[in-house]
C-alpha cells in the first residue's frame, strides 16, 4: 500500500531517452506534447515580439501606469474572494450530496452541476435584468461564484465518491471525531480535485470578458478588449496582455506548489466499498436549505429572467432563419473544436500522470497558461500572424479552431488527467509483459480506461466553445454568426428581448453536454 | 464502452479538415458579392444591404466590429484585406484608413449625391449618415438652468460623480477627437484628466443612457439617436431622460459623420462602388428617414426622420473630418487612464 509517499517515489520515473523493454517510449509522447506546447507559446511569443518592437521606454510607460494598478487590484481581489468561496460551497455541497442521507441527493447533485449549462454572461445578463444597478467587485464575486463553482463541485464530488472508506474507519478507530476525520483523512485526499478545480476557476476569472462587462467590473480582459476596440492590436493592448500572462503563470506556480506530487491510486487487492452515508438527523433542514438556495440563485434567477424576456418578446423574436443558422454553426464549431482540443491534450495528460518531472512540468505549464489567456489575446496573436505570415489561413475556420484548441487545452487536460491517473500503470506493464507493444498497451489499456475522461473532456471543451465570445468575434470567417456573438451584439444594444432566444438556445445546447459531464463523473467512481 | 482512439482521432481530423476546407457558412463572397466591414449599427447596415441586394441582386456579406478596430485591422491587412467596403459610425476611422492610402477614390456621381460638409476633401470616402452629440439628462433631477453650457463645463468639480460616458467606444472618442481639433492638446488633456475624476464609465451609449434613466448618474454624453430609438420601442430605458443640445459651435455640438469607402485592394470595385452609390442615394437615405435608426440623412435633398431636431438647427462646430486624429486620442485617453 503506497498511498501518500511524500517523495512520490512510487512512480517509476522513466528516463526520457531510449525506452527499456516494458516501458512506454516516452520520447514520442514527449515529442507530441512538445509540439502542442510550442503552438501554445505562439501568443506569448507574439507579445514578446510586440514588446521588443515597442521599445523599453514605451513598455515601461504602458505597464507601470495607474490604470494597470487599478486593474491588478480588481483582478487580485476577485481571485482572492471568489476561489475560497467556491471551495467552501463546492466541498460542502459535494459532502452533502455524496456522503449524507440528504433526501433527494441525486437531484441536488444534478442541480449543483446544472449551472454549467448557463453561460457566464447569461448569468450576469439575468442578474443585471433583475437588479439593474448591480456593479463592482461584490457583484463580480457573487456572479462568478454562481457561474463557476460547478467546476469545483464536479471533481470534488467524484473524488469523494471514489474514496476508500477504510481510511476513514482507520482514522476513526484511532479515536478521531467526525470533524477531525474529515479534516485529516478526507480533505487531504481531495487535494488534487480541489487544486485542479480551483486552478480552472482562477484561470476563468482571468479570462472572462462578457460577465464583467455586464456588471461593469473592469478586469484585464475587459480593458484589453477596450484597447482593441479603440486601436486594434496596439502596444497598450498587448502590454496588458503581457501582465495578464504573468498573472496566469503566478497562478500556475501556486497550484503546483499546493498540489504536491503524492500518489492517489490504489494498489493491491480489493476495491473500495461505497462509503456509508452519514445520517443527518434534525440537521437535515439546514442541510437542504443550502443546495436549495444555491439552485435558486444559479438556476432560478437565469431561467426566470429568460422566461420573462421570452414571454415579453412573444413569437416575433424567433426568427428561425437567424436563430437556426447560428445554432448550426455553433454546434459544428463546438464538436470539431472539442475533439481537436482533447486529442491535442492527450499526450500531455498522459505524461503528466505517468512521467512527472521537470520537463513535463514545463510542458504542462505551457498547456495551462495558454488557456488562461483571454480569447482576445490569443485571437490578436493569430490575427496578426496569419495576416502577415500565413495569409491563406487568415479568417478561416482552421485558425478559429486552432484558437479554440489553445483556449481550451486546460479544460481538456483536467478531464483526461484525472481519468488517466486512475488507470493503474501496472496494467499497462502487464499488457506489455504479455507481448503488447508499448503503443498498443497505451491504446488498449489506458486509453480505454480513460475513455470516459476523454468524453468528458470533449464535452467540457464543446461547452466552452458554445459560450466563447471574443475569439469567435475576431477570428470567425466573414458571415459566421454563433449564438454567443449574436447574443452579445443584441445585449450591447440593450435589446434584451431579442437576445433571449439566443441565450435560451445556448442553455439548451449546453444541457446535454452538462448532463454528459455529470453522468461521466458518476461513472469515474466505477459505479 | 468500446472505444478506439485511433478511429476517433482520424474522424476528428477528417471533420476538422472538412470544416477548414469547406466552410459551412457562407463566407468569402462569391465572384459578384461584396464583403462589408461594418462598424455601423448592425440593423441599419442590414437594412441597407437588404435594400441594395433586392435592387441589384448583388450579395452582401457583413462582418461586424467597431470603428477603430476595423480601421486598424484594415491597415494591418493592407493589400490582403478581404473587405470591399468599410462603413463606420464616425470619421476618425475613415481618416486613419485614408492616411494609409488604402481607399480607392469614390465614384464622382456618388460624391455628387452628398454635400461638401459630409465628405472627405480628397474624395476618398463619403458620408453615409450623421449623428449629433447630446447631453442626455435625468429630467426628474435636473432643470434647464442646471445644464452645462459647454462640454468643457463637465470638467468642473461640481460635476464629479454626476455624469457618465462610454470612453472605450468609438462614438465618444470621436467627440474627443473633435475637441482636440477645436481646442488643442492642452485643453483636451486637462479635460480628459477631469473626466477620469468625474465620470462613471459605461460600456456603450445605450448602457450609459439606461444609467441616467435609472438614476445612477444625472447625465451622460452620448449621441442623439439612442434616445429616439428607445422612445420608439418601449421607452423603458429613456422615460426619465431628456436631451440637451449644446449648440453655439461648442465642441459638445459636434456632428459626427458616419463614413463609407471602397478599399483600393477590393477585387469587386464595380459592385463596391455601386453599394456606396446606393447607400448615399435615394434608397439608402430613405432607410434613415423611415427606419428605426434615427440617424441623420446626409444626401442632397434627403429628409431625416421628422422627429429629429433638423441638422441645420444644431449649430455644429466646423471640423474638417480628415483632421480627426484617432491615434492621438487613444494615446491621450490611455495616458489619462480612461482605457
Amino acid at each position: 500500500m503506497c498511498r501518500a509517499g511524500r517523495s512520490g517515489r512510487c512512480h517509476a520515473i522513466a528516463p526520457l531517452t531510449a525506452a527499456p523493454r516494458g516501458r512506454v517510449p516516452h520520447a514520442s509522447v514527449v515529442a507530441l506534447a512538445s509540439a502542442v506546447a510550442l503552438l501554445s507559446l505562439v501568443p506569448l511569443g507574439f507579445i514578446v515580439w510586440v514588446t521588443v518592437e515597442t521599445g523599453w521606454h514605451d513598455v515601461i510607460a504602458l505597464i507601470f501606469r495607474g490604470r494597470v494598478g487599478e486593474l491588478l487590484t480588481n483582478t487580485v481581489l476577485l481571485e482572492v474572494c471568489t476561489i475560497p468561496l467556491c471551495i467552501l460551497l463546492a466541498v460542502t455541497l459535494a459532502w452533502l450530496t455524496e456522503r449524507t442521507n440528504i433526501p433527494g441527493a441525486r437531484l441536488w447533485s444534478w442541480l449543483a452541476v446544472a449551472p454549467l449549462a448557463v453561460p457566464a454572461f447569461v448569468h450576469s445578463y439575468a442578474w443585471v435584468s433583475l437588479v439593474p444597478g448591480m456593479r463592482g467587485l461584490w457583484s463580480g464575486v457573487l456572479v462568478s461564484v454562481l457561474a463557476y463553482y460547478p467546476f469545483l463541485y464536479l471533481p470534488v464530488a467524484a473524488a469523494l465518491r471514489r474514496l476508500d472508506p477504510a481510511i476513514e474507519d482507520a482514522a476513526a478507530s484511532l479515536g478521531l471525531g467526525p470533524w477531525r476525520v474529515f479534516f485529516r483523512a478526507i480533505l487531504p485526499q481531495l487535494r488534487l480535485a480541489i487544486c485542479g478545480g480551483s486552478l480552472l476557476i482562477g484561470l476563468h476569472l482571468l479570462a472572462e470578458y462578457g460577465l464583467y462587462v455586464m456588471i461593469r467590473f473592469d478586469t484585464f480582459s475587459t480593458a484589453i478588449v477596450d484597447q482593441f476596440q479603440s486601436a486594434y492590436n496596439s502596444p497598450a493592448a498587448n502590454m496588458l496582455g503581457g501582465v495578464l500572462v504573468f498573472c496566469c503563470l503566478l497562478l500556475l506556480g501556486i497550484e503546483v506548489l499546493v498540489r504536491g506530487n503524492e500518489r492517489y491510486a490504489r494498489v493491491g487487492s480489493g476495491a473500495a466499498r461505497p462509503a456509508d452515508r452519514r445520517r443527518l438527523g434534525w440537521f437535515v433542514i439546514p442541510a437542504i436549505a443550502l443546495p436549495l438556495a444555491t439552485a435558486v440563485l444559479t438556476l432560478g434567477v437565469p431561467l426566470v429572467t429568460l422566461a420573462r424576456w421570452l414571454y415579453l418578446g412573444g413569437i416575433g423574436i424567433w426568427r428561425m432563419d437567424a436563430v437556426g443558422s447560428a445554432l448550426l454553426q455553433t454546434i459544428g464549431l463546438a464538436i470539431a473544436g472539442g475533439l481537436l482540443a482533447t486529442i491535442a491534450a492527450a499526450p500531455m495528460a498522459w505524461l503528466s500522470v505517468r512521467a512527472p518531472g521537470r520537463l513535463q512540468r514545463i510542458l504542462e505549464a505551457c498547456h495551462y497558461y495558454v488557456g488562461s489567456l483571454p480569447g482576445v489575446v490569443v485571437a490578436l496573436a493569430l490575427v496578426s500572424i496569419t495576416v502577415r505570415l500565413i495569409l491563406p489561413l487568415y479568417q478561416t475556420f482552421a485558425t478559429l479552431l486552432l484558437a479554440y484548441v489553445l483556449l481550451f487545452l486546460p479544460r481538456a487536460m483536467i478531464g483526461l488527467r484525472a481519468s488517466i491517473a486512475q488507470a493503474p500503470v501496472e496494467l499497462e506493464r502487464a499488457a506489455m509483459a504479455l507481448g503488447r507493444t508499448p503503443g498498443q498497451a497505451v491504446r488498449q489499456i489506458t486509453m480505454r480506461l480513460a475513455a470516459p475522461g476523454f468524453a468528458a473532456s470533449v464535452a467540457l471543451v464543446a461547452l466552452g466553445i458554445t459560450n466563447e465570445l471574443t475569439a469567435t468575434l475576431m477570428l470567425s470567417p466573414n458571415g459566421t454568426v454563433t449564438l454567443a456573438t449574436k447574443f452579445w451584439s443584441l445585449t450591447s444594444e440593450i435589446d434584451y428581448v431579442s437576445a433571449a432566444p439566443y441565450a435560451f438556445m445556448m442553455v439548451v445546447l449546453s444541457l446535454p453536454l452538462t448532463l454528459l459531464l455529470y453522468v461521466q463523473s458518476k461513472r469515474t467512481a466505477g459505479q | 464502452m468500446t472505444f478506439s482512439f485511433t478511429h476517433l482521432t482520424s474522424a476528428a481530423l477528417a471533420l476538422a479538415a472538412g470544416l477548414a476546407a469547406t466552410p459551412f457558412a457562407a463566407n468569402a463572397a462569391g465572384s459578384e458579392g461584396i464583403v462589408v466591414y461594418n462598424a455601423q449599427h448592425e440593423s441599419l447596415t442590414q437594412a441597407w444591404a437588404d435594400g441594395f441586394t433586392k435592387e441589384t441582386g448583388i450579395k452582401v456579406t457583413i462582418r461586424n466590429g467597431s470603428d477603430m478596430q476595423f480601421a486598424n485591422q484594415i491597415v494591418e491587412e493592407g493589400a490582403a484585406s478581404p473587405a470591399d467596403v468599410f462603413l463606420t459610425e464616425n470619421s476618425p476611422g475613415m481618416a486613419l484608413v485614408d492616411t494609409n492610402k488604402l481607399f480607392a477614390p469614390v465614384d464622382a456621381d456618388t460624391l455628387a449625391q452628398v454635400p461638401e460638409t459630409f465628405k472627405a476633401a480628397d474624395g476618398n470616402w463619403v458620408g453615409v449618415a450623421a449623428r449629433s452629440t447630446v447631453f442626455a439628462y435625468d429630467k426628474t433631477k435636473l432643470k434647464e438652468s442646471d445644464l452645462p453650457k459647454s462640454l468643457l463645463d463637465l470638467a468642473d468639480p461640481a460635476w464629479k460623480g454626476r455624469w457618465g460616458a462610454s470612453p472605450a467606444g468609438a462614438d465618444f472618442q470621436a467627440i474627443v477627437s473633435a475637441l482636440l481639433e477645436l481646442k488643442g492638446e492642452d485643453v483636451t488633456k486637462s479635460w480628459l484628466k477631469a473626466l477620469k475624476e468625474n465620470t462613471t464609465p459605461y460600456k456603450g451609449n445605450s448602457v450609459a443612457m439606461k444609467a441616467v434613466n435609472s438614476g445612477e448618474v444625472q447625465g451622460a454624453v452620448i449621441y442623439h439617436y439612442y434616445w429616439f430609438g428607445d422612445q420608439a420601442k418601449t421607452g423603458e430605458n429613456s422615460k426619465n431622460v431628456a436631451l440637451h443640445y449644446f449648440k453655439n459651435q461648442d465642441p459638445g455640438a459636434f456632428v459626427s459623420i458616419s463614413g463609407g469607402g471602397v478599399l483600393a485592394s477590393s477585387q469587386h470595385q464595380k459592385e463596391a462602388q455601386a453599394f456606396l452609390k446606393w447607400v448615399t442615394g435615394k434608397g439608402g437615405q430613405a432607410v434613415l428617414r423611415d427606419g428605426d435608426s434615427y440617424e441623420y440623412a446626409v444626401g442632397n435633398g434627403a429628409q431625416s426622420n421628422p422627429k429629429l431636431v433638423p441638422l441645420a438647427d444644431l449649430q455644429a462646430p466646423k471640423v474638417e473630418p480628415s483632421k480627426l486624429n484617432s491615434k492621438k486620442v487613444t494615446d491621450l485617453m490611455t495616458e489619462a487612464g480612461l482605457i
